[in-house]
């Protein structure tokens, strides 16, 4: 938490201090107000002519304070939210631009959703507590100072009440506080299940109605509901019982200084009667502005521990370390095209098992290069190290003759071009979504058109508004297959030396394929092409074929070559196509 | 634990007809939420005699700081005009020294100085001193506090009782509102989750019966007790004096005037803030999902500055809506401040026209605060009502949603163990929507026993066949029949029993390997699962993994999806049905591995009429029949050889994998 208010600049400290100035105003001036009640009081138990005028002139001072206090209270309220709102703007902006810098390496170890979590909720808790807690934290401790000093000297009597109600609502709250908080984790972990499971039943209904297996899930859903009803109930109850104690401890308090000064009043001389009304009357509002001020703190140690949580939660993401750090070759290149392994083995940070083994081959420029094997064989993981999402544990990756952990990320992208096996779409229209980032020369409405045709994405010509049609968060309006050719059209537009394809033509259909795959040659003549792809028909025309088993390298050549020399591309190839087909291929 | 007035203020479309929706909902607990409602009454009313007996409580102990004046003038003429001679008052005799004692005191006295006075007054001999000393009703003052003690008490107590009962209720219809939307997803067509998004499904399970809830137990009740409080004390004040009465609300009222203002101001930046939240989260969660995009494409800079106008354009309305929010506290406390202050003047006037006594004002002095804050209260309640009313009606709504068709008037049934698997469709006709039709006229009769393809391009109606077939919607016109009898007189369940389906989504849920596997056929043995697992070759994995069949299966990377796809192999292995369904199932698992899995179905499919569904040619090649579509229609059937010798769409789609591209 401390550690977050370091993103406090100088200006902001002088906010604060400010905040604390005012709010130090504003409880004088509102403790000056019992005083001038209890003048009231007096001025109207004297009983003398010129009373009325006497009270309209108090009246008038009390009411100037209350005002002045108003104000003072309210340019305080408006500075902290100034200052929590501009805070979780900076911190937010902080935390996106960290996890733009994520390589998927991070992005794993905290999980997508996490991470959403920790830009949004987790950064409004902390704002929360700026927000109400500045204005609280310094008003309750100068509140309850200030208001004990004015009291502290009254009646040894009123004092004990006092303090006996604090201890006696302290302890209430905390013993119901430290019963009820380690529940409210529970319920949250519940709240998360019963999503979990109804999630499961939106996602799966197709398979749990052909299973008929709706009971199944019911049981599992009101088990999940069951417990998390018990839970809140017996939360719920708990914390029920806070309202009436906090009332009736403060009017308690009201009534037992009321009772103990009728006492008082009774055994004193005439001469301390009255002053010891007026006291008792000022004790009663001193003495509530006390309490008062404890039920604060009491709020503030409630929201706090949740606030201290989300604000580690977000150091974590501010503190994590990058492991692909940017290089700073930015110049043109001499060689263009070429994409160089050498000796390149890759592990996770934390396994055994290397996912890559010595893997070493060339592809020179206008060369198109595919990568088979079976799942888990490492090739997607290969083709990562390029653009470097992952970054080589041992070995060199080198394009165009220089090692990609010296290039700027933006001169490295532009000279590769990487299409996912996911296609990510995001919101707006589809040309926002083709000329997405920065490359090598500005994207014209002609490159757009061109792109378009080669990715065979001619559908978009048969959209409402055509370019201009707007695409849904996460392209649902799009089918898989249409969102796959317009973010293949995304890097053609871009124009890279260098194409990676992640499995990007399995879910296409044959013809799509062979099509896509035909116009890009064309349209890309000097262009590197990497392929990782499952299906033979698509890398048979490859020029040279590298089979992965393992991590390991196990044959390279071309489709005819490994026929012959390669058993596990033999495998792969007949598991897919006939002897005979494969011969006359 | 409190919330924070930052939720969205949500207007319901018809607020009167969500809520009366909302109780007639709450019949069940009717008796309950009466007594509640009463209870908190009662406590409110209770407060607000309180301040009634504590003013009594005060003037009680004002008797006791006066002293008794006409007393004091009786002796004093007394004394002056019989100085020296017997003075018998009450009973008590004045001494000769006690009066000249007196007199030596009246004498001494500064007029203008009070505390002079009273200090003088101390010094009195002793029998004139408990003459006039300020008389106070010890027994009066314990009366009126053990009365005051049983308000106190009893109002907790009713309190906590109606928090009690309320949070119960809250729960419980939360709970069994829950329970309803989970059925009811499990009763509606599949058609209504493909124009529903699960987050708004989600969210009106979680969210909104959340808010319902809540403010069931919180709002519902502060509504009742601080209108309560409002109009009681407002009876309490025009009971007690009604000048007071006007000058308190008269005070107030301009407060209030300003406050609805503010209110009405304020909602502007609350709706406003939500909006941009909203949006603002959705740009990161869109951003933070698909990253590598902007990673390889240089988005950085472009997706930076979207996400600064978005941050930037919440900072404004964040921060007005804290401020506003944060006002309405000390607002309100100096519209109580100045209440209290004219309250007091003008009961200063009225006291010394005699017309009041000091009590009336103290107890105006409470009934001032009991007045104006339960109306910054019921503010607050009147907008969460309404958010409650938003949350029922989109509650409602879904739970209003039309169910699938009844299927009481079906008496047919197809016996599992005797079902042959004669297979046809008639001149089948569906469309999503009304408007567009993607099964335009498809017919096939599949024989028993015969595995049967389907393919064709995306979009062109496999899928939808399956789900036809499956009974999850409702075809248009034709008919499908097994072993003859139209799929429009089984049952949905008696269909889905015949059938094992695998899909391409590898949907396995929290649990363990075990559970995912056997999934609702809880009579299958451990030994039967590893034997399907054995099949399809996933009983090595499951050895490997620390707990074996108990390892618990979630979302993480352990198990790859070709794996998952696996289990949900097995999983339909297990339920050993007549019918196979293979709906891009093995499109995740590498060739190889598919190969074998295929091996192992075959072996299990022998006799049972299968229907595959893949984009992979290489899977269906042995299919006994292929059917081959194209923008819902049945282009082409026959197997791999007769489609070839075709030498039509299945032929070229099949060779187009090997067409050079050069």
């Amino acid at each position: 938490m401390i550690k977050l208010l370091k993103n406090f600049k100088f200006k902001d400290w002088l906010i604060v201090l400010m905040c604390i100035l005012l709010t130090y105003i504003n409880v004088q001036l509102e403790l000056k107000i019992p005083d001038y009640m209890s003048e009231i009081t007096t001025l109207i138990q004297t009983n003398s002519s010129t009373m009325s005028h006497d009270i309209l002139v108090q009246g008038m001072w009390m009411t100037l304070f209350a005002f002045g206090s108003f104000i003072c209270a309210g340019i305080s309220i408006y500075f902290a939210s100034k200052l929590s709102s501009s805070f979780s703007l900076n911190v937010r902006s902080k935390i996106f631009n960290k996890v733009e810098s994520f390589g998927i390496e991070e992005m794993k170890k905290f999980s997508t959703p996490s991470l959403i979590t920790r830009t949004t909720n987790d950064i409004t808790q902390i704002e929360m507590l700026i927000a109400m807690g500045l204005h609280m934290m310094l008003r309750a401790p100068i509140m309850c100072t200030l208001a004990i000093t004015k009291i502290v000297n009254k009646s040894i009597e009123w004092s004990m009440l006092l303090a006996g109600c604090i201890v006696l609502l302290l302890s209430v709250i905390l013993t119901i506080l430290l019963i009820v908080l380690p529940k409210f984790k529970i319920i949250q972990k519940l709240i998360d299940r019963i999503n979990g499971v109804t999630r499961e039943n939106l996602t799966g209904i197709r398979v749990i109605r052909a299973f008929n297996a709706e009971k199944f899930q019911r049981e599992r859903f009101e088990k999940a509901n069951d417990d998390l009803t018990k839970n809140q109930l017996f939360t719920q109850r708990s914390l029920a019982i806070l309202s009436p104690v906090m009332n009736i401890v403060m009017h308690g308090l009201t009534f037992g200084i009321y009772i103990i000064g009728a006492y008082l009043i009774y055994n004193s001389m005439m001469s301390e009667k009255i002053e010891l009304f007026s006291n008792m009357v000022v004790f009663t509002s001193y003495g509530m502005q006390v309490i008062m001020s404890f039920l604060m703190l009491a709020f503030i140690f409630m929201i706090g521990p949740r606030a201290a949580i989300s604000a580690s939660r977000i150091n974590e993401v501010l503190d994590e370390d990058i492991k692909i750090k940017e290089g700073t070759y930015n110049k043109d290149t001499k060689e263009h095209g070429t994409v160089e392994f050498k000796n390149v083995s890759f592990k996770y940070p934390d396994a055994d098992e290397y996912i890559l083994e010595n893997i070493s081959f060339k592809v020179n420029k206008g060369e198109t290069v595919a990568f088979i094997g079976s799942t888990g064989s490492g090739k997607s993981t290969l083709i990562n190290l390029i653009p470097r999402l992952y970054d080589v544990t041992s070995g060199e990756v080198l394009v165009d003759g220089i090692n990609v952990k010296e290039y700027t990320f933006k001169n490295l992208n532009n000279k590769v071009g990487y299409i996912p096996q996911k296609a990510v779409m995001f919101t707006g229209t589809v040309k926002n979504n083709i000329t997405y980032g920065e490359s090598s020369k500005r994207v014209s409405e002609e490159d757009i058109n061109e792109a378009l045709k080669v990715s065979q994405a001619d559908f978009v010509k048969k959209l409402d508004k055509q370019l201009d049609s707007h695409v849904a968060r996460g392209g649902t309006n799009l089918s898989g297959g249409q969102k796959q050719r317009l973010s293949i059209a995304r890097t053609i537009a871009r124009h890279p030396e260098i194409f990676i394809f992640d499995d990007t033509f399995s879910a296409l259909d044959y013809k799509t394929d062979l099509n896509l795959r035909k116009e890009l040659k064309k349209y890309t003549k000097d262009s590197t092409n990497l392929i990782v792809a499952q299906r033979i028909g698509t890398i048979m025309n490859a020029d040279k074929i590298l089979v992965l088993d393992n991590g390991k390298c196990v044959g390279v050549g071309t489709h005819k070559e490994l026929l012959k020399s390669c058993d596990v591309y033999k495998e792969i190839a007949l598991s897919q196509l006939s002897e005979e087909e494969l011969q006359n291929a | 634990m409190p919330r924070m007035n930052s939720r969205v203020q949500e207007k319901p479309k018809n607020l009167f007809g969500s809520l009366s929706k909302l109780f007639k909902a709450l019949k069940p607990w009717k008796v309950l939420i009466i007594i509640s409602v009463l209870l908190a009454i009662i406590s409110s009313v209770f407060s607000i005699i309180a301040p009634n007996k504590l003013s009594d409580l005060t003037d009680e102990i004002t008797e006791g700081i006066k002293p008794n004046t006409d007393k004091l003038m009786e002796i004093n003429s007394l004394i002056t005009t019989n100085y020296g001679g017997p003075i018998v008052i009450d009973g008590t005799t004045i001494t000769i020294e006690d009066q000249t004692k007196y007199l030596e005191i009246v004498s001494t006295i500064d007029m203008n100085d009070r505390n002079d006075m009273l200090s003088k007054f101390d010094k009195l001999p002793k029998s004139i001193y408990n003459l006039v000393k300020p008389k106070m009703n010890i027994d009066n003052i314990k009366a009126i506090a053990l009365i005051l003690i049983i308000l106190y008490g009893l109002s907790a107590i009713f309190s906590y009782i109606q928090g009690y009962s309320m949070t119960t209720i809250a729960n419980k219809f939360a709970k069994k509102l829950r329970s309803d939307i989970s059925n009811k997803i499990n009763r509606l067509p599949l058609k209504f989750f493909d124009s529903h998004e699960t987050g708004d499904i989600l969210s009106r399970l979680t969210n909104d019966v959340d808010t319902m809830s809540f403010n069931l137990s919180q709002s519902l009740v502060s509504l009742i007790s601080n209108l309560t409080l409002f109009l009681g004390s407002l009876v309490m004040m025009f009971y007690t004096n009604y000048i007071m009465a006007f000058t308190a609300i008269g005070a107030s009222l301009f407060g209030f005037l300003f406050m609805f203002i503010m209110l009405s101001k304020s909602q502007k930046y609350f709706t406003r803030k939500q909006k941009e939240l909203g949006d603002l989260n959705g740009y990161i969660e869109e951003m933070y999902s698909g990253y590598i995009v902007t990673k390889t494409c240089n988005g950085e800079k472009e997706t930076r500055k979207e996400f600064d106008k978005l941050n930037n354009g919440l900072y404004k309305s964040n921060m007005m809506s804290q401020f506003l929010s944060g006002m309405m506290g000390p607002f309100m406390g100096f519209i109580s401040n100045f209440g209290y202050v004219a309250v007091c003047v003008v009961g200063a006037l009225l006291v010394s026209k005699n017309t009041i006594t000091f009590g009336v004002i103290v107890a105006f002095m409470i009934y001032i605060r009991l007045f104006t804050n339960p109306l910054n209260q019921i503010a607050q309640a009147m907008t969460s009502m309404q958010s409650t009313a938003a949350a029922s009606e989109r509650v409602f709504e879904f739970l209003e949603e039309k169910e699938m068709n009844s299927q009481k008037h079906i008496t047919k049934k197809l016996d599992k163990n005797k079902v042959k698997g004669e297979i046809v469709f008639d001149h089948v006709k569906f469309g999503y929507d009304e408007v567009k039709t993607i099964i335009k006229d498809f017919s096939a009769k599949v024989k028993p026993g015969e595995k049967v393809a389907i393919v064709g391009p995306t979009g062109a109606g496999k899928t939808t066949m399956v789900n036809l077939l499956m009974k999850f919607y409702e075809i248009n016109s034709g008919n499908i029949t097994i072993d003859g009898v139209s799929i429009n007189d089984l049952t949905r369940e008696n269909i889905h029993e015949l059938f094992c389906m695998v899909l391409q989504d590898t949907w396995l849920f929290e649990g363990t390997v075990r559970d995912n596997i056997r999934y609702n056929n809880l009579k299958v043995t451990d030994d039967e699962i590893m034997e399907v697992c054995k099949i399809v070759g996933v009983d090595h994995f499951i050895k490997s993994l620390p707990h074996g069949l108990d390892s618990m299966i979630e979302d993480n990377e352990a198990i790859s999806s070709g794996q998952k796809q696996l289990f949900t192999i097995a999983r339909g292995m297990i339920e050993d049905s007549p019918f196979l369904i293979l709906d891009e199932a093995t499109s995740n698992v590498d060739t190889r591995t598919e190969e074998l899995v295929q091996k192992a179905m075959d072996k299990l499919t022998v006799g049972r009429t299968s229907f595959i569904i893949a984009h992979r040619l290489s899977t269906i090649k042995n299919a006994d029949l292929i059917l081959v579509m194209k923008d819902g229609n049945i282009v082409e059937t026959g197997n791999h050889n007769e489609l070839m010798k075709q030498n039509g769409f299945y032929a070229e789609l099949y060779n187009s994998q090997f067409e050079k591209i050069n």
